[in-house]
This record gives C-alpha cells, structure tokens and sequence, in this order.
C-alpha cells in the first residue's frame, strides 16, 4: 500500500506550532476519549474500575449488561482482570465513569446509608448451581444471617451444604450479593474471598447499621 | 491467553502517538491515534495469541494516518501564501528541534523514521507497508538520518548518544 501522507498536506503545513513529546495528561484525554467511542461503538466490554473501601481498594467491573465482578485487594487485581479478559473478553478498558453509580451505592453502603443495591448485575461468571445459589443471597436481610446448610435447604438441596461453601466463595459479585450473610452453623463467620477479618467487619457493619 | 486491551493502550499509547505525529503533525495526529486504538479495540479479540502488539498497532497507525490526512486534505481551504516552516529557533525544547526537523524531511523518509526508529518496525515491515523493498526503505531511512544530522542540532554540550528516541541511530 502507498501513502499520500505528505508535509504539505498534513497539518504540519497549516502552521502548526512545534511537536512537543507525549505527555501523561495527553494520553489521559486521549484515553478518555478512547473509552467515550468504543462505548458508542459497542466495543467496550468490560469497564472497570476501582474505589477505596474500608476493607481495602475494590476492583468494579461491568460489561453492557450490567456489573459483572467485584474483587477484593487480596484476589489480585491484576489476575482478575486477566480472568475477565479470558473469560468475557479481551475488550477491557479502565473506564471509572461507566461505574460511577455502583461506586457510589458502594460508599453509601460501606458508610450504612445503604441496605440494598439498585444496579443491573450480570451473572455471567457463575453458571449452575453456583448461579442459583448467589440469586439467593439477597433473600438473607441486611443485618442478618443464614447457615450454609439453611441456604443449601434454601435452595433445594439440603445436603449439599459443602457445595454452598463453595458457591459462596467464588460469588463473582461479593458486597452486591451478600455472601457474607452465609455463616457457619455455630455462627462464626467463616470462609470469605476478602478475608475473615472483612467477613466480620461486613457483619459488624450491617449490625450497627439495623440498629439506627 | 490474551491481556486486557487496557495494557495495550497503556504499554503502547506513547509510542503509538509520537509515531503519528511525526507522519502527520499535532493536530491530525490525535485523531489518527484516536482511530489507531479504536480500529485495534475492534479487532483485537481475533488477533493471534502470539501477534507482535507494537507492530501491529504501527500498521493500523500507518493506515488510520493515510485517512485522517485525506480527510484533512478534502477539508482544506486554500491559503494564498505557504505557510512557514516549523519554527526551530526554540532551544528551550530538545525534542521540539527534533519533531521540527522531521517535519522538514520528504514524506516517504519522515515515515519510514517514524516506523522504523519511533515505532520499532523492521524494515522487511516496513516496506510492505509503504511499498518498495526493504533496501529501499533502509536507504529511506539511512537519507532521512543524514539529512536530520544536518539539520536537527541538538544542544552541543550533549552528544548525540543521549538522543533519547534512538532516532538518531
């Protein structure tokens, strides 16, 4: 293929100041508008972002159908992403505005202003039983608990209480989908993807909260 | 297994846009980046696994900078006076002289700099991407280099091994 690309014809000839070099607040806006066409263009899959919690820095992400993962600091945000890319597609951009409205339900949450949340959620990343078991979770109010085994009764399947366990701990949208209401028979909290400390610390939350 | 776009853009947005500003200047060149990267979002999910990204995006690049040229180039009022050449009297700004004295060169050895020495695209890449064979296109570049030690000074007390681009080879 030949070019036309030529001085005379490219702005250089209108009388165009000097080039300076790239600078970070360049690629920024360029960035921005990056993220502004591929949404119009339907290109953006996956956006993400990440927000400062008290249980450490979260990773949001949603695709067109809604918000798709939360991630804890110590799930390796890196590794998520690369998840995402592998799992739904490769078509992922760091686009804070896409997820404004979750971040914000979040802080409201985490600050006890917030019970429930009101976004669109895409539950892609659990399949099967595991999907059926985090549809379930928001039957557990805020402030409360249910066993692993009340919920694996919950869902049909009383004797698949292990099988809960695990559902629970891979739940691909933690916080939104309150796992952390699932504890062990003899109430202590149990396993969590964000830690046991944060475990607690939800149910602490949540308990303070019920009692404004 | 593929990485996220995201690390595409992060790891190559620089190179990417000082490659389509010296093909077609400051102000085209946002938007060839612009078209570079949304072109490269496309279709990145079917290139292979084992694709060379910064080539690839240097191709996409090389087309994305043909359009937005002749788009600029169907809008273009006419002017009654040529307008002047970059100035080069800022002294202040190292790479200034250097994007300046890019600007001056002919369009076929400015882009072969641009691929060669800012993008990274051997010249066998090169040349199917411009047309002419890959000697040809060393000689683009080898023309283009001479004639940049002639007209590019940079700061004297410097000596031309610090050129931090490599453009300088």
């Amino acid at each position: 293929m030949t070019s036309t690309v030529g001085y005379a014809e490219s702005s250089w000839a209108q009388g165009a100041p000097p080039v300076p070099d790239v600078t970070p607040g360049e690629l920024a806006a360029l960035h921005s508008r990056l993220v502004e066409r591929a949404g119009g263009e339907g290109l953006l899959d996956v956006a993400y972002r990440t927000l400062d919690s008290p249980l450490g820095a979260l990773l949001v992400a949603a695709t067109p159908v809604g918000v798709v993962r939360v991630a804890f600091a110590v799930q390796d945000h890196e590794q998520v992403l690369a998840d995402l890319a592998a799992r739904v597609s490769p078509r992922v951009l760091h686009a804070p505005g896409v997820l404004d409205v979750v971040a914000h339900e979040l802080e409201e949450y985490f600050a006890g202003t917030r019970r429930t949340f009101d976004v669109a959620l895409d539950l892609r990343l659990a399949q099967g039983f595991r999907r059926e078991v985090v549809q379930h979770l928001t039957a557990v109010p805020y402030g409360r608990t249910a066993s692993y085994a009340a919920m694996a009764t919950e869902v049909g399947r009383p004797r698949a209480v292990r099988a809960v366990g695990t559902a629970c701990a891979l739940n691909p949208l933690p916080l939104l989908l309150p796992c952390h209401r699932v504890v062990r028979s003899d109430g202590t909290p149990g396993r969590y993807a964000g830690g046991e400390r944060a475990k607690h610390t939800l149910l602490a939350l949540e308990r303070a909260g019920r009692a404004h | 297994m593929k990485e996220p776009f995201e690390q595409v853009v992060q790891q190559h947005g620089a190179r990417v846009l000082r490659v389509c500003r010296a093909v077609v200047g400051p102000v085209d060149a946002e938007d060839a980046w612009s078209e570079t990267f949304l072109s490269a979002l496309s279709a990145y999910p079917q290139l292979p696994a084992d694709a060379n990204v910064e080539a690839w995006l240097v191709t996409i690049a090389h087309r994305k900078a043909v359009d937005v040229v002749r788009r600029a180039a169907r809008q273009a009022v006419p002017v009654e006076r040529l307008p002047e050449r970059v100035a080069q009297q800022r002294a202040d700004g190292r790479d200034l002289d250097l994007w300046a004295a890019l600007a001056a060169l002919p369009t076929k050895q400015r882009q072969v700099l641009a691929y060669h020495h800012l993008g990274g695209l051997p010249y066998a890449q090169v040349a199917a991407l411009l047309g002419g064979t890959p000697e040809a296109a060393r000689r683009a570049a080898a023309d283009g280099v001479a004639t940049l030690r002639r007209t590019y000074d940079p700061d004297p007390d410097r000596s031309p091994d610090t050129d931090p681009e490599g453009v300088l080879p």
